[in-house]
């Protein structure tokens, strides 16, 4: 019988809250999480995106806010560009890195202007291929794009079907790679991971045994510190070959390129979002600054709540321009 | 397509003229024909001899003919922008969904309140009197220790908010599911509708069904709340339906001859009746949508589900795992209490005045509460955490260490992952693929029919049919391999397990929490660490499916080997067959339609997994799922889920042994 009382009561909760809301339009921009403001306090969502760099800039935002200006803070992990949808539907407040999604940009920013531009992060981002330190050491002519079908052979997997495997990652990030083989003539297929985890795992487990491996990456990055890699040359970014890509991404034929890295607001949070939304616009570090937090993240396994504690209580001088 | 409509084959011989002559050729046709088997597949024959020639001759023998297909992505990719333009302002939206997401969120607000108020005392204190109440005072002391160790994991938080979207889940899915059920209980003809619709929504993969909730609701609970309905509903009206069909016509007949109206009957005798089906539909809902409640995490439904997934993107398996643990937890404690509830017996019997016990229930719940609040502390106590991930962590890695390469005698699971994705699932895929596109739908059509009815066997070509016809033929094809071969590997597995487990109770009672724990663990929690055994690709995806299948496969078969007759055991031995003999002439034979239930689960729950399995490299339908949420792409994300729905539904009706043999389950 407790079911049948408890059941009953959550569907009188249901109606109950079907009716008082059942006049009138309800839109669903103005629907926050229903865990926000539970105990009476305020509350600033932050999305988390799945790579650490992100979660250390989300840690550190989340310490300060919580600790220096008294919000709670809540964290939900989405892919990038369900994020921009959320976000514009204010179901979180702010994105602290973004890598350019410029249609998305387009479509919220400039015209439903649901979102406002948060200012540079101050990290810049680079994306390209890259190999490890050792085998670029052993056969340094890897590290041209030209000499990559040579080491095809040597770059195989089960899953490369009798070619090189050019390992990527999240299907949620910026990639190219699938073009870039095919105009590039590359004797290599693109193998996705799935996700930045297992791609990580999959690098960490070669780095082991010293093998050979040819994998999508970016900077920064903490796992540097870890496997040393060295970036392999693509045919130089142009201007031309952008455009050329923008109209049809399966003509990219050139390498990917280095852009500062972007936050973005609700634009009913840079309005209403007071002291916090203040804060998340001054929120500007450097990528030593991020590396050090994602490591300690990722390699050290501290939670991300001790990692950012410790960061800030190390470099007060950063962190308190960004208070006022 | 259309095999089975051919009809029926000329008989070679017409019955009364046999006797005077006997054509060697006939008698043989004749007695092939006295087989059932043998009677499907010759029509079956018969139609493809027509039918073959005509279509190869059209599109010739190759993959799915490009002239068969539509292109979605059009029509989709426009209907997802006109979602997004519209969202805000359109009145469907404003009118309709907006109260929809309004109220779930409304609702999922005020549980969560009411948890947060009663704080770690009070809910703790509830939960164990509730048990104690409903399934007596094992229970109570299980979900007391249940609970507390959730707060000692340092996951009070996210446990409750995963408790109030469940509560809020679960109460919409008993009454969508309940309503359902007395429709389809008490009308013949909405049965009949509605149970292929039902059949169909318990073959898909969870993951499927995310797309199109967020591209109406964006990501949230209220989408994680809705994805959760439509997928824990089913049972519940299944259960129902069968509760109330299944009522003894006798009483029925008593309760009618008293004069009782047709909603008398329902309140009083029919409704009554059913209780157990009724609380075995709450039972399953609720582990339905717990299980759903993770999944949903990729949509942004937060709580423990969201640290299960943001742990796996450290590559951090000890706090993914220390997130795990309070759902498997969660899952035992709502397990066992409902299930013991439908077990009592009817309500009046266990209490005199049971209104008594409630009430000191919730006066001690109230004590508790208060007892808390003057402890100053509403969520746990910080203090008061283990945390278990490093430890965790180094065991993993130690594993990983000594297995990866090390392995004396079969190298290592590297090795052992080289080889499963060169030697079994490369020339599996490569040969499905080069299966001539009819030839695969007359393969399912035979195996369907054959193990099935007609109407399986057509539900399973026309779902392999609609794979083709939305271009996802050859990513469908590996999909299958990778299937295929998991569920090779798990029921190998699964009976090795199962015959041990069946033949001594003692292995049995050892085996029965791993079974539990791992049946219930979020798919996602295995992830990782398979990815660090056996490397990115199709061999993790594999690992993770067959160690998720295992379990449900090790249950149904040892329970199908234990119910055989001991007569017919018996005599076995007395004629002094060996325990080999046993097994094989008596046992498997005996438990053949449970041992076809443990392949159908294995086969559904397989596919759920390779299809997260895109996640970590196993590609094909699963990748492009995951693709289509990453990337809000409504037309690969949305097409690739309906392929696997056909995947799903195909391999579903070519396993599905009889009619009747799920609803029991």
């Amino acid at each position: 019988m407790a079911r049948k009382t408890m059941v009953g009561a959550a569907a009188l909760c249901v109606l109950a809250a079907a009716t008082t809301t059942a006049c009138g339009a309800a839109d669903m921009t103005k629907q926050a999480s229903p865990y926000a403001a539970a105990a009476g306090t305020k509350t600033v969502t932050l999305s988390v995106q799945s790579w650490v760099g992100a979660r250390a800039n989300t840690a550190v935002a989340k310490y300060l806010l919580e600790h220096e200006l008294g919000y709670r803070v809540d964290t939900v992990q989405v892919d990038e560009v369900p994020a921009w949808d959320a976000l514009s539907q204010g179901r979180v407040d702010a994105i602290m890195e973004d890598w350019g999604h410029p249609e998305q940009e387009k479509r919220y920013v400039e015209d439903k202007k649901t979102i406002a531009p948060g200012g540079d992060l101050g990290v810049t981002g680079h994306i390209g291929w890259w190999v490890p330190k050792y085998f670029a050491d052993a056969h340094p002519d890897v590290l041209d794009w030209r000499n990559l079908n040579k080491y095809a052979s040597q770059l195989r997997s089960p899953e490369s079907g009798g070619k090189g495997q050019l390992l990527d990652g999240s299907p949620s990030y910026v990639t190219n790679d699938k073009a870039l083989v095919k105009n590039l003539g590359l004797d290599y297929k693109v193998v996705f991971a799935g996700s930045e985890a297992a791609q990580i795992t999959q690098i960490q487990q070669s780095a082991k045994d010293k093998k050979p491996f040819l994998t999508y990456w970016y900077e920064p990055q903490w796992l540097f510190n870890e496997v040393p890699m060295v970036e392999v040359k693509l045919p130089s970014y142009t201007q031309e070959c952008a455009d050329k890509g923008a109209a049809d991404p399966s003509t990219v034929n050139c390498a990917y390129p280095t852009s500062p890295l972007k936050k973005f607001l609700n634009a009913d949070f840079t309005r209403n979002g007071g002291k916090a939304a203040r804060f998340l616009k001054n929120f500007q570090w450097s990528k030593d600054d991020q590396n050090a937090v994602s490591q300690m993240i990722a390699e050290d396994k501290l939670s991300a709540d001790e990692a950012a504690k410790r960061w800030v209580e190390k470099n007060p001088d950063v962190w308190k321009k960004w208070l006022r | 397509m259309t095999v089975h409509t051919a009809p029926p084959q000329m008989k070679t011989a017409p019955p009364g003229r046999d006797a005077t002559a006997p054509h060697p050729a006939a008698l043989f046709l004749r007695a092939l024909w006295a087989r059932p088997a043998a009677r499907k597949l010759l029509v079956l024959a018969a139609a493809a001899a027509v039918l073959v020639p005509v279509a190869a001759a059209a599109h010739g023998s190759g993959t799915w003919p490009s002239a068969l297909t539509v292109d979605l992505s059009k029509p989709l990719t426009g209907a997802s922008d006109w979602i997004i333009d519209n969202r805000d302002s359109h009145w469907a939206f404003l009118y309709f969904f907006g109260h929809i997401s309004g109220a779930i969120i409304a609702a999922v607000h005020a549980v969560y309140t009411v948890l947060l108020a009663l704080g770690w005392a009070g809910v703790t204190a509830a939960a164990a009197l509730i048990a104690w109440r409903v399934a007596g005072v094992r229970v109570a002391v299980t979900a007391t220790a249940s609970f507390a160790a959730c707060g000692l994991l340092g996951m009070w938080v996210p446990t409750m908010r995963t408790l109030a979207l469940m509560i809020v889940a679960v109460a919409v899915s008993v009454a969508v599911g309940a309503l359902l059920g007395l429709a389809a209980g008490l009308s013949d003809r909405t049965f009949r509708a509605l149970r292929p619709v039902l059949d169909t929504m318990q073959a898909l993969p969870a993951f499927a069904y995310l797309l199109p909730v967020v591209l109406v609701f964006g990501i949230g609970v209220a989408p994680a709340v809705l994805a959760t309905v439509v997928y824990a509903a089913p049972p519940m009206a299944r259960l129902t339906a069968l509760g109330l069909r299944s009522t003894d016509q006798g009483v029925l007949e008593a309760v009618e001859s008293l004069g009782a109206t047709g909603r008398q009957r329902l309140l009083t005798a029919r409704l009554p009746l059913a209780r157990r089906e009724l609380l075995l539909g709450v039972n399953q809902t609720i582990m339905m949508a717990l299980s759903m409640a993770v999944i949903a995490s990729v949509i942004g439904a937060d709580g423990l589900g969201d640290r299960v997934y943001q742990a796996l993107s450290t590559v951090d398996v000890g706090s993914a795992l220390a997130a795990g643990i309070p759902i498997v937890l969660l899952a035992i404690v709502l397990d066992r209490t409902t299930a013991a509830a439908g077990a009592s017996g009817p309500p009046s019997s266990s209490a005199r005045r049971p209104w008594v016990g409630w009430a000191l229930a919730a006066v001690v719940t109230a004590s508790f509460t208060l007892g808390g609040r003057m402890l100053g502390s509403q969520t746990w106590p910080d203090g008061w955490t283990v945390a278990i991930a490093a430890p965790v962590n180094t065991a993993k890695d130690w594993m990983v260490d000594h297995l990866y390469t090390g392995l004396p005698g079969i190298g290592g699971t590297a090795d052992l992952a080289a080889h499963y994705t060169g030697w079994i699932l490369d020339p599996l895929r490569d040969g499905l693929q080069a299966l001539p596109w009819w030839g695969a739908l007359l393969l399912v059509a035979a195996l369907a029919w054959l193990i099935g009815t007609w109407r399986t066997a057509l539900t399973a070509v026309l779902s392999l049919a609609a794979i083709g016809v939305l271009g996802r033929w050859e990513l469908s094809m590996d999909t299958l391999s990778q299937v295929l071969a998991a569920v090779a590997v798990t029921l190998v597995l699964g009976f090795t397990i199962a015959v041990p487990a069946a033949r001594s109770p003692r292995v049995e009672r050892l085996l029965r929490p791993v079974l539990d724990v791992f049946q219930t663990m979020p798919q996602f929690v295995y992830l990782i660490p398979v990815v660090a055994l056996f490397g990115i690709g199709r061999a993790p995806a594999a690992a993770a499916a067959v160690v998720y299948a295992l379990p449900a496969v090790v249950r149904i078969a040892s329970e199908g080997l234990r119910r055989v007759n001991p007569g017919a055991m018996e005599s076995a031995r007395s004629l002094g067959a060996t325990g080999g003999q046993q097994l094989r002439q008596v046992q498997f034979p005996l438990a053949r339609p449970q041992l076809l239930l443990a392949v159908n689960q294995a086969v559904v729950l397989v596919l759920s997994v390779v299809i997260i399995g895109g996640l970590v490299g196993g590609g094909a339908l699963g990748y492009e799922v995951v693709f289509g949420l990453a990337q809000g792409d409504l037309a690969t994300g949305l097409t690739a889920g309906v392929a696997i729905a056909c995947l799903g539904l195909m391999l579903d009706r070519v396993t599905q042994p009889t009619k009747g043999a799920r609803d029991g389950a």
